[in-house]
């Protein structure tokens, strides 16, 4: 459902994408993993168009990444951020009913209605009145979530969405994540959660200075890598406590 | 003391009608200010490169001009292009027009502290750059703003006093007339000077409840 071909991308002087191909299957959820640098969130940004690739195609069902058909892929493709980026000055139910109805031009009732579901799904129901800095890293993630979902996305982009929590926080986010995997949910997600990759993805692919290094099924590729690099990057990662 | 307070006996209610002049003239001229002070930096960051000079331009050459012939201009030379105006929207636009561009600096100061990854969902929501604007910029900015646009609403409750000069009826106008047929000049600029203090206190101090509700972690 997303195809990337041959795609650059260049900040500067640094050239951040080096050519990535990578294909992610309807119902597929693909990790993303690779040091920090390697150009992975980088490609998550490519597919939305938060950042113009430079050559190569994307495509999203047939749809190109480029000024025509973004609006069409945004409205397909959600995408959930490290650093949550819930609107401060909104309430959590008005975070989550904000495309729905701003964008989209749905009925406040009815994306209200819809947004408590969502919010009940990820557990945050009881919080739909509060202001996002009133919650923890892991509820506003959650909620990051339900916005995402609002949108009834095809594919969910999360571009590393437990970096910036509290450990104790990690496990609540990554358990809806799982559950989303399971109702068959398309996801690309950029994460060091190595040991989620292994339970949930169907596919991992290893992003090394700017392309896709190694992909493969994620037990393959995380129990036995074939790139020295791929072995060398999971050693640090899983000794790293 | 005593020749004081008769004097303040005398002279409040028609002070205080002043006064009411005078808060109406800030608050209409505030409003324009800030809408056109919206305008200067939407305009100022448009992609059409005309649009941003005229919003440079107009930023330099009524920042470059005193007040007081701004409103001479509105007042006394328009009317000979037409335009003829009654002073009161004389004085709101003159001085709309005057504290825009400070408005404008403000904003852009606000704007700019609006954190980036904002935007960004806001992008991936699918907002075109209007409802970007209008449900995630402005908002945000008008809040970092807030303390910048308090000031220069104090300062633009001071300068309507200039306003007097192209016959507003507002309160340091009041206050000269009844100087002038009175000769009680030290009773009378004392009681302007404590009205103008006493109205914009309440105005800081809203400001500072607006600051509080309006922070976010």
């Amino acid at each position: 459902m997303i195809t990337l071909t041959g795609v650059t991308k260049r900040f500067g002087a640094r050239q951040v994408l080096n050519g990535v191909d990578l294909t992610v299957a309807r119902g597929e959820v693909l990790c993303l993993i690779g040091g920090s640098g390697s150009g992975k969130s980088t490609i998550l940004r490519c597919i939305n168009g938060l950042e113009r690739h430079d050559q190569g195609t994307i495509h999203v069902d047939g749809t190109r990444v480029d000024d025509a058909g973004l609006p069409a892929i945004r409205r397909r493709v959600a995408m959930v951020f490290q650093r949550f980026n819930l609107f401060p000055h909104r309430t959590v139910l008005e975070n989550v009913i904000e495309a729905p109805v701003y964008v989209h031009g749905e009925p406040v009732a009815q994306a209200r209605a819809r947004a408590m579901d969502l919010l009940a799904r990820v557990d945050m129901a009881d919080h739909a009145d509060s202001l996002p800095s009133a919650l923890s890293g892991g509820q506003q993630q959650r909620v990051g979530i339900a916005r995402a979902l609002a949108l009834r996305p095809e594919a969910i982009l999360f571009d590393e969405p437990t970096s910036a929590l509290d450990p104790e926080r990690v496990g609540e986010v990554l358990r809806v994540m799982r559950e989303l995997a399971q109702e068959g949910m398309t996801m690309l997600i950029v994460t060091h959660e190595i040991d989620f990759a292994r339970g949930v993805a169907d596919k991992v692919a290893f992003v090394d200075q700017g392309v896709i290094a190694e992909q493969g099924a994620a037990a393959e590729v995380l129990s036995h890598p074939r790139e020295a690099r791929t072995a060398q990057f999971l050693a640090r990662v899983l000794h790293r406590d | 003391m005593n020749d004081f307070l008769t004097d303040a006996h005398a002279f409040l209610p028609v002070l205080l009608q002043g006064l009411a002049v005078t808060l109406e003239l800030t608050v209409c001229a505030l409003s324009l200010s800030l809408a056109l002070g919206v305008v200067w930096v939407v305009m100022g960051r448009a992609k059409f490169a005309p649009w941003r000079w005229i919003s440079q331009g107009v930023i330099t050459v009524v920042r470059g001009i005193p007040i007081i012939v701004q409103l001479f201009f509105i007042y006394f030379v328009l009317p000979d292009w037409g335009l003829d105006l009654p002073p009161f929207a004389a004085g709101v636009i003159g001085l709309g027009l005057a504290y825009s561009v400070y408005q404008a600096e403000n904003l852009r100061g606000g704007i700019g502290a609006v954190d980036k990854g904002l935007v960004e969902a806001g992008e991936a929501l699918g907002m075109n750059r209007f409802t970007l604007w209008r449900r995630v910029v402005l908002p945000l900015g008008l809040r970092h703003a807030l303390p910048s646009i308090g000031n220069t609403m104090v300062m633009l409750l001071k300068d309507t006093s200039i306003a007097s000069t192209i016959t507003i009826a507002e309160l340091t106008r009041e206050g000269q007339l009844l100087a002038i047929s009175t000769f009680h000049n030290g009773s009378v600029y004392a009681l302007i000077a404590l009205l103008y203090l006493a109205a914009s206190l309440p105005l800081s101090a809203l400001v500072r409840v607006l600051e509080r509700k309006g922070r976010m972690a």
